[in-house]
């Protein structure tokens, strides 16, 4: 479970999230949905540790752990995974190596054996199928030379491979075509579990349309100004934000 | 795929920090007294026991050194060095000189094993059937100093016709070769490093490779500098005859010690028709501590000799150690198609300070080179890349192609590349790139939010920047130079 309690952050001077509270449950699925601007990247930086941010007030824990006292691997072993919104590419890193380094860097946190190149192999082979991706995208570099939606479904391999317990989706479903967005919320559903958790950010019904949310939160102007079922999301997508955030001021 | 796998392993079994390799072996040596005139040279000739002919070759260059002048125009920064306050010859005392690897030194034995020689080396030396590692088979000719301690896979060298054994047994024993070769391709006062060489040098490996034979195993020199205050002045030559393959691996470390140490080497490879040589070097002698005290000074002369029309030279050099290194492992292209190649990796951290780059000299027709150099620089350290590419009148439609790639860890380095080109034929060609890149925040971050610690994730990006040139290297090699980028890059982040 993931629990955020008045969580405020700053980049510099300049306030960004003023007093964030939401609680997601093990098990479900949150979409955090809201104009630009609104703070909701910043919430999945801040928890996921990244340095430009300074956490000024309020607590993120999951399953009890305070997250913002960890080093961003740390936060990473504990199960925390941030899909970018624009992933990073890495020259010459070869996309097996870098998600097998990592893999196992994970499995060595938690005391488990870690994994040859053919037992990794083997894995990585099986999330390519399920996510009807080509077997290429291993052996490629990290993000080189990838278009807008391979970084995208890079990232969901990435998820796949690592399987988080807590998963961030930064609008990985953005400028997606309808058949990768798909992939993306398959590649959710397949970690659907009692103790996975993902908070998936997006402008777009069409995404939890495949990837029903438990809840839908509206970020604006850092704070969450109303909460509902999915059926907000239909809501925001027939009258847009204007009205819900006038209605919250 | 294994290859990739190993280097996964050895990035992330890297976690000591510090220079793994300085110990101290104390094995009784045999020292000649400091300082350097003719009669030194006399003494390490006789204790060589050469002939006459090497003697007066040594005399003439000692001559020819006492004339020149210590070259300043590379960008590095020493105090002055006492050329008098250095033992120029130590050996192990012998006892009655090794005949096989039973009566090697087991003190000796054991400093490899400290040393990690990776490869199958190690398990060689401690005695291995050969048998069983046939397939990555390498020779190692060890250089203990100045005296070649072991040399293994004499037998099945002998029977390809190819001659790998000390420099100094080949003076000896393969007078005419030597004669005919030694200080061809690199004279005698080519400069003053390689001067002080030509008059000083105790060992090295001396490698003829016949015709039309393709060498049956990698042959590998490891070189290591152990006594307070010798300098290392190996020379090496080798001679690939027309059709003949050769690949010939170096590997150098020394122990970690205060005071700065000389290491003035010469190497000179000559290549005819259609003949290769593939020469790569790792080496990571002790850089100095983190603020810059101690540490080799690594002052070197490497060329090649393309004489022969197709012939091939290719320098790989992985450079992760030295205080100061000053090498331009460099072809000169005589042969109509000849083809030259340099990949480099240089890595500085702290303090320390690399010149370093390679001299294409397009003489024949149709000769081409390329040249790829990744120069990563952290901490305090300057890396400046220097490359000369000429092409004389002759060298008709000849060709090169050069890339610097310059990575920056940290904003207290230094990268520098200073490119010199010459083309005096209208139908050469020469192109140039160059990048300079910081490691970027965004990239650390998104390793470590994958699970990769701080470290393993610059050595990631760092393996990865290098991939061109580190693919060059043989398959083990490769492994020991990626561990050794992490280990040189410790403590360069955060």
């Amino acid at each position: 479970m993931l629990e955020i309690l008045e969580l405020a952050a700053s980049i510099g001077d300049k306030p960004i999230l003023k007093g964030i509270d939401l609680t997601v449950p093990a098990g479900e699925v949150h979409a955090i949905m809201g104009p630009n601007g609104s703070g909701k990247s910043t919430l999945g930086y801040v928890q996921s540790g990244r340095d430009d941010y300074t956490v000024t007030g309020g607590t993120a824990t999951f399953n009890g752990i305070d997250l913002l006292d960890m080093e961003p691997e740390q936060r990473a072993a504990a199960g925390v995974f941030l899909a970018f919104q624009a992933p990073i590419e890495l020259p010459g890193v070869n996309n097996a190596n870098f998600l097998r380094t990592a893999l196992n860097a994970i499995r060595r946190a938690h005391g488990e054996p870690e994994l040859d190149a053919v037992q990794f192999l083997k894995l990585a082979r099986t999330a390519t199928k399920q996510l009807a991706m080509p077997d290429d995208m291993l052996k490629r570099n990290v993000n080189v030379g990838f278009s807008g939606g391979e970084k995208k479904r890079n990232e969901v391999l990435q998820m796949a491979i690592l399987r988080p317990k807590l998963a961030i989706l930064d609008e990985t479903d953005s400028g997606l075509d309808i058949d990768a967005l798909k992939i993306v919320a398959d590649g959710v559903n397949a970690l659907r579990a009692p103790d996975f958790s993902a908070l998936v950010i997006t402008h777009h019904q069409r995404l939890l349309d495949h990837l029903v949310p438990n809840r839908v939160h509206v970020l604006a102007h850092g704070r969450i100004v109303r909460s509902g079922g999915p059926e907000l999301a239909r809501e925001l997508e027939k009258s847009g934000y204007a009205g819900v955030i006038a209605e919250a001021a | 795929m294994a290859a990739v796998t190993e280097t996964l392993d050895t990035v992330q079994s890297v976690t000591q920090s510090g220079y793994k390799w300085g110990f101290e072996t104390t094995i009784e040596m045999d020292f000649a007294p400091k300082g350097l005139n003719e009669d030194i040279i006399r003494l390490i000739s006789a204790r060589k026991e050469e002939p006459e002919w090497m003697l007066d070759w040594r005399l003439k260059a000692y001559a020819a050194w006492l004339k020149m002048e210590e070259p300043h125009w590379a960008r590095v920064d020493h105090p002055p060095i006492d050329y008098q306050d250095l033992h120029y010859y130590a050996a192990p005392k012998k006892k009655a000189g090794p005949k096989s690897l039973e009566e090697v030194d087991p003190e000796l034995l054991k400093m490899y094993e400290k040393l990690g020689i990776p490869l199958k080396e190690r398990a060689i030396l401690a005695g291995v059937d050969p048998d069983t590692v046939e397939n990555t088979q390498v020779a190692v000719d060890a250089v203990f100093d100045s005296v070649s301690v072991a040399t293994t896979f004499q037998q099945t060298l002998r029977k390809a016709g190819v001659i790998f054994c000390p420099i100094s047994e080949a003076v000896r024993e393969h007078p005419d070769l030597v004669r005919q070769y030694l200080g061809t391709v690199v004279p005698t006062g080519d400069n003053f490093f390689a001067a002080l060489n030509s008059a000083v040098f105790t060992d090295g490996s001396f490698v003829y490779i016949p015709k039309g034979v393709r060498c049956p195993m990698e042959l590998s020199t490891y070189f290591r500098i152990n006594a307070r205050n010798t300098g290392q002045f190996e020379r090496t030559l080798i001679i690939a005859e027309a059709g003949s393959h050769v690949s010939y691996l170096e590997g150098c470390t020394a122990p970690q010690r205060d005071e700065n140490q000389l290491h003035a080497a010469v190497v000179e490879l000559v290549a005819m028709d259609d003949a290769q040589i593939k020469y790569s070097t790792v080496q990571n002698w002790y850089p100095g501590d983190a603020n810059g005290k101690g540490g080799i000074y690594n002052f070197v002369t490497k060329r090649g000799a393309c004489r022969g029309a197709r012939s091939k030279i290719s320098w790989t050099q992985v450079e992760t150690g030295s205080a100061i290194t000053w090498k331009y492992p460099s072809c000169v292209l005589h042969g109509e198609d000849s083809v030259g190649e340099f990949y480099s990796v240089a890595v500085t951290n702290n303090h320390q300070q690399a010149d370093t780059g390679t001299k294409m000299i397009h003489i024949g027709k149709g000769s081409r080179s390329t040249i790829i150099s990744k120069g990563i620089s952290a901490g305090h350290s300057n890396n400046t890349y220097r490359g000369l590419v000429r092409m004389l009148p002759s060298a008709t439609n000849a060709r090169n192609f050069t890339q610097c790639d310059s990575l920056l860890i940290g904003d207290q380095c230094g990268a520098h590349t200073v490119p010199y080109i010459e083309s005096r034929n209208l139908t050469a060609k020469v192109e140039h790139e160059a990048t300079t890149s910081k490691i970027a925040d965004d990239q650390l971050f998104y390793c470590r939010q994958r699970g990769l610690s701080e470290e393993d994730a610059v050595g990631l990006i760092v393996n990865g920047f290098c991939k061109d040139v580190l693919k060059e290297l043989p398959m083990e090699f490769a492994v020991e130079a990626q561990k050794l980028l992490a280990v040189s890059l410790e403590g360069s982040v955060g």
